[in-house]
């Protein structure tokens, strides 16, 4: 990811092509509840991302190696269809999927109770409809989603947010051009009330003053993002009182 | 709501959130102390009752305790033991020693097969999850005949009501036998429109459970029940 020469993705003007302001974030919106089959769901619409979540369990982890006697495990599988970007992707599982996968289960276990279900097991399954770059970050903001409508105990809640460097600025919330093309991709994965990191990866090269440039974005979308997802589970179930 | 605390004290919290500061207070369930806060770790509401914070969850899975009147299922059978789907995260286990029958090693499957279903209780719960169930006590035993319906575990006692009472209107309205598990497992048995019935307020126990028009639903249920006109 070294930027590629003349392709010019910002603006005269200083925006972005898609008209955004560089510290400016894709519409995020996020509904619960919407498959009536699983333990808990979501779906997470951020640009033209489309990231679907199920969570299953917690039930016995099967194969009995996989069990752990004092804590759950949680088995992660993120997906894109086939159908999700222009070009056909093959379906199964892949490198990036499998990487993807492991990142997403580590952020997990760090927000998930573990320890209240030995020999457990939570089954996520993340499945990207439409991908538009930054899908690992809807992704598992909406895997935490789910979580929390499976019931789920946690500590906090998680964000996944992306910064990024195009044309030697630092970028909020990359687009598939700015991804594609760019200089950097700072992908973290945020817990958005005691402000910890989750997961953090890095491709291309940042200054530490873009890193910190970087991150001030991330911390301010995560923010934005939570009162989206806070608003979402009290939508679900506005009117409830018991 | 209950007694001892007011509408201040009951809010949606999701998970993380900070619901006060833990100074004087009880940690109940739904909740952890971090940094001399209370912190939520379920979606639910937050109640305080006598000094204890807790979270009611909106959702939530069968966590089977001990002494747990069940509904369960048969899921696999052995030479000297079922093996019993609780509608939690692990299987219950029902030796032929808790049984109601005297059985012959090897003749399980003579008493109870695959997808029968049975009134037990939690004998035990040891710290790995492993579940002992009993089908010896009163009123234990195989339920032949009826309907199976489900609803989440945190409706239980909505559709109980204080001390029962919704149940036993339930029960007198539909003319129908109606057991409720712990573990969200409800068996109902009675002619087809008593069951159809209470079906339906199964239904809206699933449905509008956690809403504060859920007192108000019921009742207009009730005011349709089949055994309505013989009271």
């Amino acid at each position: 990811m070294g930027g590629y020469g003349d392709i010019k993705l910002l603006r005269e003007d200083g925006l972005r092509l898609d008209g955004r302001k560089i510290d400016e974030m894709r519409p995020v919106s996020i509904e619960v509840g919407i498959l009536p089959a699983a333990d808990g769901s979501a779906m997470v619409t951020q640009g033209l991302n489309v990231a679907v979540a199920a969570v299953y369990g917690p039930m016995e982890a099967h194969p009995r190696k996989i069990q752990r006697q004092d804590r759950a495990v949680i088995d992660v599988r993120y997906n894109m269809a086939p159908f999700s970007t222009s070009d056909r992707i093959r379906p199964g599982y892949n490198r990036r999927s499998r990487e993807i996968s492991k990142v997403t289960a580590e952020a997990l276990e760090s927000v998930v109770l573990v320890e209240r279900f030995p020999r457990s097991k939570i089954r996520v399954e993340i499945e990207i409809l439409a991908a538009e770059a930054g899908t690992r970050c809807a992704g598992l903001t909406a895997a935490a989603m789910a979580l929390a409508d499976a019931g789920i105990p946690m500590r906090d809640l998680i964000v996944g947010v992306a910064s990024g460097k195009v044309e030697n600025i630092v970028v909020l919330d990359l687009d598939k051009a700015e991804d594609n093309y760019g200089q950097a991709d700072l992908p973290v994965g945020i817990l958005p009330n005691t402000g910890e990191i989750a997961f953090l990866q890095m491709d291309g090269d940042l200054s530490p003053e873009e890193f910190d440039l970087a991150m001030e974005y991330n911390f301010k979308a995560a923010g934005e993002i939570h009162e989206i997802m806070v608003e979402a589970l009290k939508k679900k179930y506005e009117g409830g009182e018991n | 709501m209950s007694q001892g605390q007011n509408d201040a004290e009951l809010r949606l919290v999701t998970p993380g959130m900070a619901i006060g500061p833990s100074a004087g207070k009880r940690i109940g369930s739904g909740a952890i102390a971090h940094n001399d806060e209370i912190i939520a770790t379920k979606l639910g509401w937050a109640r305080e009752f006598n000094s204890t914070v807790s979270v009611d969850p909106i959702n939530s899975s069968y966590i089977p305790r001990s002494g747990d009147l069940i509904v369960a299922t048969v899921a696999e059978v052995r030479n000297n033991l079922w093996f019993m789907n609780i509608n939690g995260s692990f299987q219950g286990l029902l030796p032929m020693s808790l049984a109601p029958w005297k059985v012959e090693f090897g003749a399980a499957r003579e008493h109870m097969g695959i997808g029968d279903v049975a009134l037990a209780r939690v004998q035990e719960v040891d710290e790995c999850h492993n579940v002992v169930l009993t089908m010896k006590g009163i009123g234990l035993r195989r339920l032949n005949q009826g309907a199976l319906l489900t609803i989440p575990v945190n409706h239980i006692d909505r559709i109980k009501g204080v001390e029962n009472s919704r149940l036993e209107r339930l029960k007198s309205a539909s003319d129908c036998r109606i057991i409720v598990g712990q573990n969200g497992k409800i068996w109902v048995d009675g002619d087809a429109k008593g069951i159809d019935w209470a079906r339906e307020a199964i239904n809206i126990a699933q449905k509008s459970g956690h809403k504060s028009t859920f007192d108000a639903e019921m009742s207009a249920h009730e005011n349709n029940a089949p055994n309505r006109g013989d009271e």
